[in-house]
């Protein structure tokens, strides 16, 4: 639903409640959906009467939407229930009328009867019947954005987590140093020689299957234009997690995958490119070797 | 005798703020400090300021005056994407300063030897390469996953995720280029390696390695090329995809979400 004004609404319901003989409060929340509409069985509500001419049965002929949806009554009904007297239109709930007794109308088709005069001057006949939603000429394309001033609600974060970036590798290269083997060599193969560690899982995958295939495979295809073509494969607009648990779960099958294959790589092969356990064998990672060999 | 410490200490604050103030009055200060600087005298904390301080300065190439307010909150970029950059300005720094004492020749094994042994800090800086290195990897690596898990690659971000691939491309040929430098075992049989699984790649994969290794396999004429890509091509082509993509951050609207 549009998003109607409060005012309106209330309005719209004050109306309602008015024609039903309800309170305002239940119009309100019918209109809202909340409880079911009121029904109007067989006591019918005069809203006016012409002082000449006609007593018109509420629900038939008055041009109002929702009044029309719910009790949409049959011509011949109009016509029997048509004559009330003013007494018992009194007595209904709210009810405008002037006590002369009307006529039935000539021709009641569920149409507005043409000589009916819906407007005596006596009266406020005005119904709200719809709210039409203004619009302007110009479209504002986005919404407005809660914002914040960049200084400093940006840049002293960003400044206070590279310090402690800083600090972080200032200590790590004090205590950990870098490695440093014998001379180059091309005649001494190192056993086992391992890649620089971001590719051991990929070398791990080399061990497998066929060069020719998972070198075909996994970097090239998948590992980079896989990669450049993910925001044209998945076509889903949300960002909500929830609505978006099939890529989560294949990105983190990607995650778990490559970091198994990573760490077997890095922690658990060695000469040979036999599985070795860590904690048994020792550790083919060159990388660390200052903290490999540190007891 | 208090007394007359009170008043040598007051003497002294009055020197020093009338020699701060009147510094900051100079013409050299104020034609440093562009109007909104927190430097500037007068400086008030005020909302006109404070977009002034982004706006009145080189800054305003890398920010908006403002920005969401979600994206602010460290637990959604997590600064990993600042940290890549970041840690690229401390490789190129310690990076520069390593230069200064290595060729890439059949000296290279020495020069880093002696860097390490007898040049002041030369182990420090070394390491901090090294290890910053590592940590760009990661770090790039987990903007990455981070990216992903947003969903931030999606429409109208598509591009940026592009370049973004080709970022973390740059910088593993950065890695890799840079892990022969110090000419050991280590270096030049990882790098071997690393090369045998490039050749792997179908078509081109043996011409690029041959390309790249100026040659068959690790020589010094390898050692020589990977130098020049690592200090030099490396960078300047990978500066460019940066500024791109920060480019695009922003035009895209800048940080996605909120969730
Ligand atoms: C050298 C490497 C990189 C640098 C310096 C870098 C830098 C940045 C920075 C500073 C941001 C702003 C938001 C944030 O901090 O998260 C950002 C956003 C972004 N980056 Fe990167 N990035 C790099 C690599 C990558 C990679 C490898 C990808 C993906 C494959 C990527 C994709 C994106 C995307 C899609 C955004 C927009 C995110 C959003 O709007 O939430 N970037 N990047």
């Amino acid at each position: 639903m549009v998003d109607i004004p409060e005012h309106l609404l209330l309005k719209t319901a004050e109306a309602r409640a008015k024609a039903l003989g309800i309170s305002v409060e239940q119009a309100l929340a019918e209109m809202r959906g909340e409880v079911k509409p009121t029904k109007i069985e067989k006591e019918p509500d005069i809203i006016e009467v012409s002082p000449v001419e006609v007593e018109v049965k509420k629900e038939a002929p008055v041009p109002a939407t929702e009044v029309k949806k719910e009790a949409p009554v049959p011509a011949t009904e109009v016509k029997e229930e048509a004559p009330v007297p003013a007494t018992e239109a009194k007595e209904a709930p709210v009810t405008i009328t002037k006590e002369a007794p009307a006529p039935a109308p000539e021709k009641s088709n569920g149409q507005i009867p043409a000589e009916v005069d819906f407007a005596p001057e006596t009266k406020v006949t005005q119904r709200l019947l719809t709210v039409v939603k203004a619009k302007p000429i110009q479209k504002p394309t986005s919404e407005p954005v809660d914002k914040v001033n960049t200084w400093p609600h940006l840049m002293l974060p960003e400044f206070i987590s590279l310090m402690a970036m800083t600090a972080f590798l200032i200590f790590l290269s004090a205590i950990l140093q870098a490695p440093l083997l014998e001379e180059a060599n091309p005649n001494i193969t190192p056993n086992p020689a391992k890649a620089p560690w971001y590719f051991l899982g990929l070398q791990e995958a080399l061990s497998y299957w066929d060069p020719q295939i998972a070198g075909i495979m996994i970097p090239g295809v998948i590992g980079v234009f896989g990669f450049m073509a993910i925001p044209y494969i998945d076509r889903n607009k949300d960002n909500k997690p929830s609505k978006r648990k099939y890529a989560i779960m294949l990105y983190t099958f990607f995650l778990a995958g490559a970091g198994t294959l990573s760490i077997i790589g890095i922690l658990f092969r060695g000469p040979g490119w036999n599985w070795t356990y860590p904690w048994i064998d020792g550790v083919w990672f060159d990388d660390l070797l200052d903290w490999v060999h540190f007891e | 005798m208090k007394n007359e410490k009170i008043k040598f200490r007051d003497r002294i604050k009055d020197i020093s703020s009338g020699l701060g103030d009147s510094l900051k009055e100079s013409t050299l200060w104020g034609s440093i400090f562009r109007p909104g600087s927190p430097f500037r005298k007068g400086y008030s904390d005020s909302p006109r300021n404070r977009s002034y301080v982004v706006m009145n300065n080189v800054l305003y190439h890398l920010h908006p005056v403002k920005v969401k307010r979600h994206g602010v909150r460290l637990s959604y970029t997590l600064c990993l994407g600042g940290l890549s950059f970041f840690t690229f300005i401390v490789l190129t720094i310690t990076g520069i300063w390593l230069m200064f004492y290595f060729r890439p020749t059949e000296m290279a094994y020495v020069d880093i030897q002696t860097l390490q042994t007898s040049i002041a800090f030369g182990s420090l800086v070394r390491n901090m390469h090294r290890w910053a290195a590592h940590i760009m990897v990661l770090v790039v690596f987990l903007h990455m996953s981070r990216v992903f898990y947003h969903g931030a690659y999606k429409a109208p971000r598509e591009f940026n995720w592009v370049i973004g691939v080709i970022l973390l491309l740059l910088t593993l040929l950065l890695s890799f280029t840079g892990y022969l430098l110090p000419w050991d075992q280590l270096a030049i049989w990882a790098v071997t390696v690393g090369g045998n699984m490039a050749s792997y790649a179908p078509v081109i994969g043996a011409q690029v390695k041959f390309a790249l290794f100026a040659g068959l396999e690790a020589t010094e004429a390898t050692l020589l090329r990977f130098y020049v890509l690592h200090v030099l091509f490396l960078p300047f082509i990978i500066v460019i995809f940066m500024a791109i993509h920060f480019w695009r951050v922003r035009k895209d609207g800048g940080i996605s979400g909120p969730l």
